[in-house]
């Protein structure tokens, strides 16, 4: 039974961040590891509800309860077990995933402080020395293809693998894991956590091609033909555009990715300072207000900008949870603080960029902003401009972080003969498989970009359908549906 | 005879028929014969007309009769044959068939049997009777009756006389029963005796006399009289159902009958006796089919009693006193009853017995003493006993003693002999009959005695995949095992259950989850297995049993085991137990249960079987221990459900007559809860081995043998208390009793494996068994072995939710929906809430989720013609919730919507704040009346819209309940008349409530405080809870509740939660169509309740037949609660829950969240109706014919589920609801005079003094007295006595219930059960008449549970009072003369006195208050809540004043005498203080001293 009063004796409380002058100097991750006797008391907070929302609020489902009380009498093995039952990848979930399960927590509501569930959890995986193999104990003689090694078809990797099945992944670039190899940085997740898990799916009989950008190095009806199903799980990289601002084609006006790709590229080399696009000295600013802005902008600290403004199109979100708006258990609109905040920089809220104003020689100098009001009309967003208020900032390296329109994996879903829909996702049945037979589609290329926890959902649902499709006996777990989504006001 | 009893239809069966009653005897002690013994015991039959019944018609009586002993000279004078001398010839009633021609037949057969047997035919009597009078239905089912005299001859042709002719007798008449009821021409015979003979029928008390004028006739004599008044749950009793019996009327009901009839059919084998002539074979079945407990027992008694034991003998055989757990018993006589243990189970349940053979009479009571019994005996050799003292008017001053039966204790007089004859006397001749100490000795062993075996360590491999195979789950241990093996006590839980009954699951189940627990509610009380534990026994003997009718010391070759449950070694043991070659006798041998499971359910089936025939052979072969082991399964090799395999060979070996040859022990591998241990033994198994549940606790936590340990009692523990709940004391008489319901089963596979057990719904057969099976066993031999990496079990979700679980009606989505658009007001948002549940209902959520509406048979109407919303919410209520179990804020927002609506709220078993009591926005409206009666004063009950008996509760239906010390916090304490810290424990029962009649009492009682106010009574659905219902509407309720098994908020066992009642469906349908069948349907209002979510739900229930609903676990949803079902921890995080300040500020429910929940859920009750051509609800009511069922249920299991039984609308041209009052009868209180006497007083205060008579039929007397004066001067009542009323007589029941401050009741007399029930502050006092002859203080005064729940007050008695004096005091004063067993029982309050000896078990539970005890014999005083201690000299002080108060009130010449002796008489009281009063009194005098905060100091000593 776990300890019915730990909620009121303890207070929340996550490890410290490495100090900020600490960690500007390096690209290591700015969480050290907890205290085992922290994380054990952490995990006494926990009340063991008898309808766990956190359990909901996890696409995974993660046994998070279970989990909690493992941690909390010492029972590491068992909690691995416990966390590997729903999850392939704690040590990127724990790192990567901004815990929609917290924001479900009992001990939420009401503004209170919930469980640091995403502490615990990466916590159990780091106290596993080594991954240990789960090879299939039987072949099924049925090959699959793996098209993108992002954590969804990792995840469908491996669920399928452990099925028997020969699974080969196939990735465009030159190293594996997808946005977490080189789209994430290394402060949030360090590489060598990718490289272990893949040495177990190695191990496992995945095999891994990189380097061969399916569509494009190899046909994807060759693929289909060579294999008895196929995976798409090519994510959604497709980077949202702003054409029509004018001077959208100055130097210096970059997708955000571009920029992240690069740095990390530079840092998994040992060079950071060989970034591409770098940060050094100058007046960055940086437009969007989600998770890649926020890499952008402790990625540009750490190179050194001059200043670092980040822009959001709508206004300042409140504090705490909205209960009008925001109903507890659903996923709150808040301000959102990630370590990288921390670091420096200010941020603009309800502002809109009407230029780039051009310094002369084709690049960027400063931008011009306006400040807006967004409001929803008939489901439409629709932002008007508050007149007067136009004003300039200067700007060296503008970095567009404002989202993503869908795939970009254009050629292959070409060749398969499946059309992607008008948010640039590729749509399924409910067994996952495209409109092409025998070719079935997980991850952000499906969902559109989302978390990672639904990517992992995802692969693991779309491996269970993959398996039945290809005869396999027994089933697999399929945590959520292709229509699944989070609890929300209806 | 006319067949009087509906036919079984719908739900209703006739089976479920409960009776209670009142029972009496006249005699002269020295056999003198007269008429006026007959005509005592006439009088004082009608004398307990109040414990008797009468149905629809005012002119029914359920029953009555009397055994008289045979009146010779009356009988001569009558008929026109001669006779032999007396005692030479039997003779009888005989009740016939109406019809000429039938009754001929069956005249024929019995000529036939009486050649047979070798009697002669004297002649026939046609019997004088006269119907005038009888009710409309006692005169359909009246059979001819008439009378007939038989001799027979012996030998050498003499006549026989005596023993031996009754024995030919029986035999005649045994034969003749079972043939003319085979031949459809049934004969019955009230009595066929050469000593005795039985006059009764379908008759009232007072009908009795004049349908028989025989008993009028001044010629009839007799020295004995025994008599009998029947209180039957339904109008539908029989002729032959009446009492008295043979030999006995019966006060009560054996619980275990199902068991006992069992068991007595597997004897019959081995039965035989010299004194019985023939082979016994003809005579059988002794126990005749469709016969009634009291009837059966009859039968087994005069078996007993022919085959040559006397009459007491074979009475403490099948009612033995509870000599297990006593220390202080004579060693023979202990060894007396732990002979007969081996010899028969008894026959348990509350019972007082009355028998007599016509020479001696007599009465016992049961070992746990829950009926009522008084005895006088005058000066001229008369002795009266009855279940009430006053019965018969006799002159004061010629009553030389007076007393009463006790617990386990027999009253016996004999005409012959000439005395009384005392218990210890009679104990002792039977004690030392045979040397049974001798015999014990030689045959029995015990389980430590025997020699060690090796203990085997499983690896956890193994004991994981056998995990998978009996489809263990993640969640069974970390929840239950777990806990149970570091706890050694069984988890509690909160909330309720919301997830599906087996047979609509989609998840395979055990087999053990289709049995519901059944459990005691209203016809007899669950018992107290905790604080009464001495009455209890988890002991059982296993092994070979002899015959019956002849004992000798081989009867007793058994081994002794102390508990049920035995672990791994301890089987080892016995199965090796004749390795060696030297025990024989119990030669073990373990029997595989494993089927080979590519075969299917034919194989499963085949292999049943073929373990049956198996067993048969081993027994031939002298095998006298099986051990059923589901043991090594393959991956081809799946193991039988133990439970099917025990109850399949444990049933044919009873079929077969062999089953007492054997003992069944069950190594079981899929029994691992309280639950799975319970239907093993209910369904046949002496002992269960769980060794995967032991290797489990190895695997996980260590090899521990303390774990073990903690884990056997958990269990053992928890069987006790489901027991307990069925009112059964012993697992001997618990094993085979069969005390479950089965649901979802199909009736053929019961009527093969389970037969006698109750499956109303169909349900699953053996190929959805196998199914089940198969699908676990793919589990631990997968064909894909990725399924299981990292998932070795199935994670559950039974208690909590889980993703990959069990389905809840309330998940994440549903709370959150349910609040959100509670909060934010918004009609479409509630409609995907509830269309979201109704769909999770449709998949196997609610059994209501099966039906459809059928909107096509009738046109609907308009939206806006359907009654207004306003006018439905009327109809709602919120479920009984204490304050103290939640908090103020969670409490006054419930009530103060339901005020806002104009519904009701209810208060719970916490009492209510005056604060709250006048407040009408804050008032709760239904005040509860629960057993442990905190703050029930009269102020409380007058300011009732509706006062609400609580039976039973939904969560843990023959359950008391508990608040933690930590949760009494200061406020909480002062409604419930408590003290701050201590922890406060509602009993199982009612202490008041043993017994139908007792229920009416209550209702009279609490009717006479507030004439105004609706008493409900709240029942939870079982099977028969039909039949209770109809007796709670006969016992007047206004309104009946029938609650679901599956609501309740409170905490409660796990077992409970899940395994106990039936789903509210079912039982709301069998009550309906019940009381439409007893034409009371128009008299009561039926509410319903437990887990209603949605308008949805409520048209079912509206259709199924209720008026009202009530709702709990939603609107405490809506006000907050998250289902974190942590309720009992106190540390609920929403403020609900909680008492904790700072929990409590995290509340945010407001009361317009829960008027929008009730809004919205009439608008949709609306819709429907609107949609079923209604135009109110009160139109629906009872349309059950509006439902239908889904047409093609897509479910693998609900297939074979047939719910037409629920829709079925009986036939009458009743009301289908309630359209007029309950007739209370309260104007024939003599209250009425009272209050026209004491009209002053209540004007305005003038002082009266009032003085009359009283009769035990003045019941309640003084209630309806104080109810005026507390109505208008309010809780503080009058100045003292302002009414002061003097009474001379004997007081009937509830003398001086809830009497107010300022009435005072001064008694001469005596006074019967109940006195000062709830006392309010009134003074009481019962002193004998001052022509009483008798020492008072070594007389009974008063009867049973005297003070249940008083608050205040003062109570004097001057005599010896009954069982349980002072029971949840919780303020009174009281000083007594001698009490009881369980003296003091729970009390939390008030200062107790007692001049005289005390019963055992005094002081249980008491928590509060103090006991000062005259010469005190400490080794009858409970200490697991009290110390003992020397009088201090300021109590000295109090107890002195009391005693002298004592002396003025009565004259006591005890109380004289310690006075002279004052103070050295001081220093022979001990004082009983409670440990944590004592440490919480401390606590607040020490903070007072020192000035600090009292609440915390007592709350900080509280959580110490």
């Amino acid at each position: 039974m776990p300890d019915p009063k730990g909620f009121l004796e303890h207070e929340r409380r996550v490890v410290e961040r490495r100090p900020v002058p600490v960690r500007l100097l390096d690209y290591r991750e700015v969480y050290p590891p907890a205290p085992e006797a922290l994380v054990r008391q952490q995990a006494s907070r926990c009340m063991d509800c008898g309808v766990p929302f956190c359990h909901e609020g996890c696409p995974l489902g993660n046994r998070i309860p279970d989990w909690n009380d493992l941690v909390r009498t010492g029972a590491w093995p068992a909690a691995i077990e416990a966390l590997h039952a729903t999850n392939n990848f704690p040590e990127f979930t724990g790192r990567l995933c901004p815990a929609p399960c917290e924001a479900a927590c009992v001990l939420s509501i009401a503004g209170g402080e919930p469980v640091t569930i995403k502490q615990v959890e990466v916590e159990i995986i780091n106290r596993v020395p080594s991954l240990v193999p789960r090879p299939a104990p039987s072949r099924s003689g049925r090959t699959v293809a793996v098209v993108g090694s992002g954590p969804a078809g990792l995840a469908a990797a491996q669920q399928l693998a452990r099925a028997g099945h020969q699974v080969t992944v196939y990735e465009r670039d030159d190293a594996l894991g997808g946005l977490l190899r080189y789209g994430i940085p290394d402060f949030k997740l360090e590489k060598h956590h990718i490289d272990r898990r893949l040495a177990q799916l190695s191990a496992e009989g995945v095999a891994f091609v990189t380097g061969v950008h399916i569509g494009v190095d190899r046909s994807a009806a060759d693929l289909r033909t060579a294999h008895d199903a196929v995976v798409l799980a090519c994510g959604a990289l497709a980077g949202r555009d702003t054409p029509n601002t004018p001077g959208r084609g100055l130097g210096g006006v970059h997708f955000a990715m571009d920029h992240l790709v690069g740095a990390n590229r530079a840092v998994a080399l040992g060079a950071p300072d060989t970034a591409p696009i770098h940060a050094a000295g100058k007046h960055v600013v940086i437009i969007g207000g989600g998770d890649t802005a926020a890499d952008c902008l402790g990625v540009a600290h750490r190179q050194g900008a001059a200043s670092v403004t980040q822009l959001d199109r709508y206004p300042l979100p409140p504090p705490a949870r909205n209960e009008d708006s925001d109903p507890w258990p659903t996923w709150p609109w808040i301000l959102r603080n990630y370590p990288a905040h921390e670091e420096g920089g200010t941020r603009e809220f309800a502002v809109a960029v009407q230029s780039f104003v051009d310094s002369g020689t084709g690049h960027v100098s400063a931008v011009r902003l306006v400040d807006v009001t967004v409001v929803r009309q008939d489901d439409e967003r629709v932002v008007s401009v508050v007149p007067g208020t136009e004003r300039e900032i200067p700007a060296d390296l503008v970095l567009l972080a404002i989202g993503f329109d869908g795939t970009d994996a254009v050629p292959a879903l070409r060749q398969l003969g499946v059309v992607a829909n008008r948010h640039g996702t590729v749509d399924c049945g409910p067994d996952w498989q495209t409109s092409a037979d025998g070719v079935f589609v997980a991850g952000d290329m499906h969902r559109g970009a989302s978390l990672i926890v639904w990517a992992i959902a995802e692969g693991r649902a779309a491996a269970a359908s993959v398996h039945a499709y290809l005869g396999g006996s027994g089933s697999l777990p399929a945590p959520v549906t292709p229509k699944a989504v989070p609890l929300a006001v209806p | 005879m006319a067949e009087s009893y509906p036919q079984r239809q719908g739900l209703y069966d006739p089976s479920n028929e409960h009776d209670a009653c009142g029972v009496a005897f006249v005699a002269d002690v020295a056999g003198r014969r007269s008429h006026d013994v007959v005509r005592r015991g006439l009088d004082a039959l009608c004398r307990l007309d109040h414990r008797g019944a009468r149905g629809a018609e005012p002119n029914t009586g359920d029953g009555a009769g009397i055994v008289l002993q045979i009146p010779d000279e009356f009988l001569r004078a009558v008929v026109d044959f001669e006779l032999p001398p007396v005692g030479r010839y039997a003779t009888g009633l005989v009740f016939l068939p109406t019809n000429g021609a039938d009754e001929a037949r069956a005249t024929t057969v019995l000529e036939k049997y009486a050649i047979a047997e070798g009697a002669r035919l004297l002649g026939w009597r046609d019997v004088p009777v006269d119907p005038s009078g009888l009710g409309a239905s006692a005169l359909r089912a009246r059979p001819r009756i008439r009378q007939v005299f038989l001799a027979a001859y012996d030998d050498t042709g003499e006549d026989l006389g005596g023993l031996d002719l009754e024995r030919v007798a029986f035999c005649v008449r045994k034969q003749v029963e079972r043939e003319t009821r085979e031949r459809g021409v049934p004969a019955y015979f009230p009595s066929l005796s050469c000593r005795t003979i039985c006059y009764k029928g379908m008759l009232t008390p007072d009908q009795l006399v004049s349908f028989f004028p025989d008993l009028s006739d001044p010629r009839l004599d007799s020295a004995i009289a025994l008599v009998h008044s029947r209180f039957s749950t339904n109008t539908f009793p029989s002729w032959p159902l009446a009492h008295p019996y043979r030999y006995l009327a019966h006060n009560g009901e054996i619980n275990t009958i199902r068991g006992n009839r069992n068991w007595m059919a597997a004897r019959e084998a081995l039965i035989e006796s010299e004194l019985i002539p023939g082979d016994l074979q003809r005579l059988y079945p002794i126990c005749t089919q469709d016969g009634s407990d009291s009837a059966n027992f009859d039968e087994v008694l005069e078996l007993l009693h022919l085959a040559g034991r006397s009459l007491p003998h074979a009475v403490l055989m099948m009612i033995p006193e509870a000599w297990e757990n006593d220390p202080a018993m004579d060693a023979d006589r202990r060894a007396f009853y732990r002979f007969h243990a081996c010899l028969m189970e008894p026959w348990d349940g509350p019972a007082s017995v009355a028998f007599t053979d016509g020479t001696v009479v007599g009465a016992v009571l049961d070992r746990n003493g829950l009926r009522p019994g008084r005895w006088w005996q005058t000066d001229d050799g008369l002795v009266v006993l009855a279940s009430e003292a006053g019965v018969l008017d006799i002159d004061p001053g010629r009553v030389v003693a007076k007393g009463r039966l006790a617990p386990g204790r027999m009253f016996l007089v004999d005409t012959v002999a000439g005395r009384i004859v005392g218990d210890d006397e009679i104990k002792a001749e039977l004690a030392a009959q045979h040397p049974y100490d001798d015999w014990l000795h030689a045959g029995m062993m015990s389980l430590t005695t025997l020699p060690e075996r090796e203990h085997v360590v499983y690896t956890h491999d193994s004991v994981l995949r056998r995990q998978q195979t009996f489809g263990y789950t993640e969640e069974e241990l970390k929840i239950l095992i777990g806990p149970m093996a570091t706890g050694g006590a069984e988890p509690v839980g909160s909330m309720g259950t919301d997830t599906p009954i087996s047979p609509l699951s989609m998840r395979p189940r055990l087999l053990y989850d289709y049995f519901h627990q059944l459990f005691a509610q209203v016809t007899n009380p669950p018992l107290d297995a905790i604080r009464e534990e001495l009455v209890t026994s988890l002991g059982i003997t296993i092994g070979p049993e002899g015959n019956l009718l002849a004992p000798g010391p081989a009867s007793c070759r058994q081994i002794v085991l102390p508990f049920p449950v035995i672990d791994n070694d301890e089987l080892a043991k016995i199965l090796h137990i004749d390795d060696d070659g030297d025990k024989p006798g119990f030669k073990a041998v373990r029997v595989s249960g494993l089927y080979p499971l590519r075969d299917g359910a034919a194989g499963l089936k085949r292999r049943i079987t073929e373990i049956c025939r198996h067993v048969s052979e081993a027994i031939e072969d002298g095998v006298r221990i099986l051990v059923l082991s589901d043991r090594d399964s393959t991956v081809d090799l799946a193991p039988v459900p133990s439970l099917l395999l025990t109850a399949a060979v444990h049933q044919h070996l009873v079929r077969e007559k062999t089953r007492t040859q054997v003992a069944l022990v069950v190594e079981s591998g899929d029994c691992r809860e309280v639950h799975h241990v319970a239907v093993l033994l209910g369904y046949g198994a002496a002992a269960v081995n769980p060794y995967l549940a032991f290797e489990s606790i190895e695997d996980m936590l260590g090899v521990d043998a303390s774990l073990v340990r903690r884990y056997v009692k958990a269990l053992g523990k928890g069987v006790l208390k489901i027991m307990s709940k069925m009112g059964i004391s012993t697992v001997s008489s618990y094993c085979g009793a069969q005390v479950f319901e089965a649901i979802g089963l199909d009736s053929r596979l019961v009527d093969r494996y389970f037969a006698g057990t109750t499956s109303r719904i169909g349900g699953i057969g053996l190929a959805e068994i196998h199914a089940e099976v198969m699908a676990r066993h793919a589990r631990a031999y997968p064909a894909n072995a990725a399924e299981l990496v990292h998932r070795r079990l199935d994670p559950g979700g039974e208690y909590q939710w889980r993703r990959e679980g069990e389905l809840h009606l309330f998940n994440p989505e549903t709370v959150f929906l349910l609040q959100h658009a509670t909060r934010s007001r918004q009609s479409s948002v509630f409609a995907k809430y509830t269309s979201t549940v109704d769909e999770l209902t449709e998949r196997g959520g609610s059994l209501r989720g099966l039906f459809t509406l059928r909107t096509a048979d009738r046109a609907p109407v308009p939206l806006e013609e359907v009654e207004a919303a306003s006018e439905i919410v009327k109809r709602f209520s919120t479920g009984a919730m204490s304050y103290g179990s939640i908090s103020a804020e969670a409490h006054e927002t419930l009530a103060i919507a339901m005020n806002r609506l104009g519904g009701r709220s209810n208060t719970g078993e916490g009492g209510e704040d005056p604060d709250r009591l006048y407040d009408p926005a804050r008032r709760s409206a239904v005040k509860q009346v629960a057993s442990g009666r905190f703050g029930v004063t009269a102020e409380y009950l007058v300011n009732a819209d509706d006062i609400q008996i609580k039976m039973a509760q939904g969560a843990k239906p023959g359950e008391g309940g508990q608040l933690p010390g930590n949760k009494v916090w200061p406020w909480i304490a002062r409604v419930r008349h408590a003290t701050p810290g201590v922890g406060l424990i509602s009993p199982p029962p009612h202490h008041d409530i043993y017994s139908i009649e007792d229920l009416a009492q209550l209702i009279y009682d609490l009717k006479n405080v507030n004439p105004q106010a609706r008493v409900h009574v709240k029942l939870v659905a079982e099977v028969g809870v039909g039949t209770v219902a109809a007796g709670v509407a006969k016992a007047k309720a206004d309104v009946i509740l029938i609650s679901g098994h599956d609501g309740g908020t409170g905490a409660s066992p796990l077992n409970s939660l899940k395994h106990a009642g039936a789903p509210w469906e079912l039982g709301l349908a069998e009550t309906q169509q019940t009381l439409l069948l007893n034409g009371l349907r128009d008299r009561v209002t039926v509410q319903v309740d437990g887990q209603l979510k949605t308008g949805r739900d409520v048209i079912v229930a509206a259709l199924l037949g209720a008026e009202e609903f009530g709702f709990a676990t939603a609107p405490l949803i809506v006000a907050g609660c998250v289902m974190m079902r942590v309720c009992h921890l106190d540390t609920c995080p929403v403020g609900i829950a909680t008492q904790n300040p700072v929990l409590r500020q995290r509340f945010t429910g407001k009361p317009e969240f829960v008027e929008n929940f009730f809004l919205f859920l009439a608008e949709e009750v609306r819709g429907y109706l609107a949609a079923l051509g209604f135009r109110s609800l009160d139109e629906a009511i009872g349309h059950a014919e509006l439902l239908d069922v889904r047409p093609a249920l897509d479910h693998w299991k609900a297939r074979g589920l047939d719910l037409t039984p629920l829709l079925h609308v009986p036939s009458t041209d009743g009301a289908r609801r309630r359209l007029r009052e309950q007739d209370h009868r309260l104007h024939l209180a003599l209250d009425t005079a009272l209050i026209e006497a004491a009209a002053p007083a209540l004007a305005d205060g003038t002082p009266v003094m009032i003085l009359t008579e009283v009769r035990n039929e003045h019941r309640a007397l003084g209630a309806m007295l104080g109810g005026q004066v507390t109505r208008r001067f309010g809780g503080k009542g009058l100045p003292d006595d302002t009414i002061d009323i003097t009474l001379r007589g004997s007081g009937g029941q509830s003398f001086g219930a809830f009497v107010p401050s300022g009435v005072t009741l001064r008694l001469y007399g005596d006074a019967n059960d109940y006195v000062g029930k709830g006392l309010s502050g009134g003074r009481l006092i019962v002193r004998p008449d001052e022509a009483a002859p008798f020492a008072a203080e070594e007389n009974i005064i008063a009867g049973n549970t005297i003070l249940y729940g008083a608050t205040s007050g003062e109570l004097f008695c001057r005599g010896r009072v009954g069982e349980r004096f002072g029971v949840r005091n919780s303020g009174a004063v009281a000083v007594v003369e001698g009490v009881g067993d369980h003296g003091c029982e729970y009390m939390t309050g008030g200062t107790v006195v007692v001049l005289g000896p005390t019963g055992r078990n005094f002081a249980a539970g008491m928590s509060g208050g103090v006991a000062f005890v005259w010469h005190l014999d400490p080794t009858l005083v409970n200490l697991e809540l009290v110390d003992l201690e020397g009088v201090g000299p300021s109590d000295r002080v109090a107890l002195r004043d009391l005693i002298e108060r004592h002396f003025l009130e009565t004259g006591s010449p005890v109380a004289a005498g310690l006075l002279r002796r004052w103070p050295a008489a001081a220093t022979e009281f001990t004082a009983v203080v409670p440990r944590d009063y004592k440490r919480a009194l401390a606590a607040i005098r020490a903070a007072e001293a020192s000035g600090s905060d009292v609440d915390m100091a007592v709350m900080v000593a509280a959580n110490a």
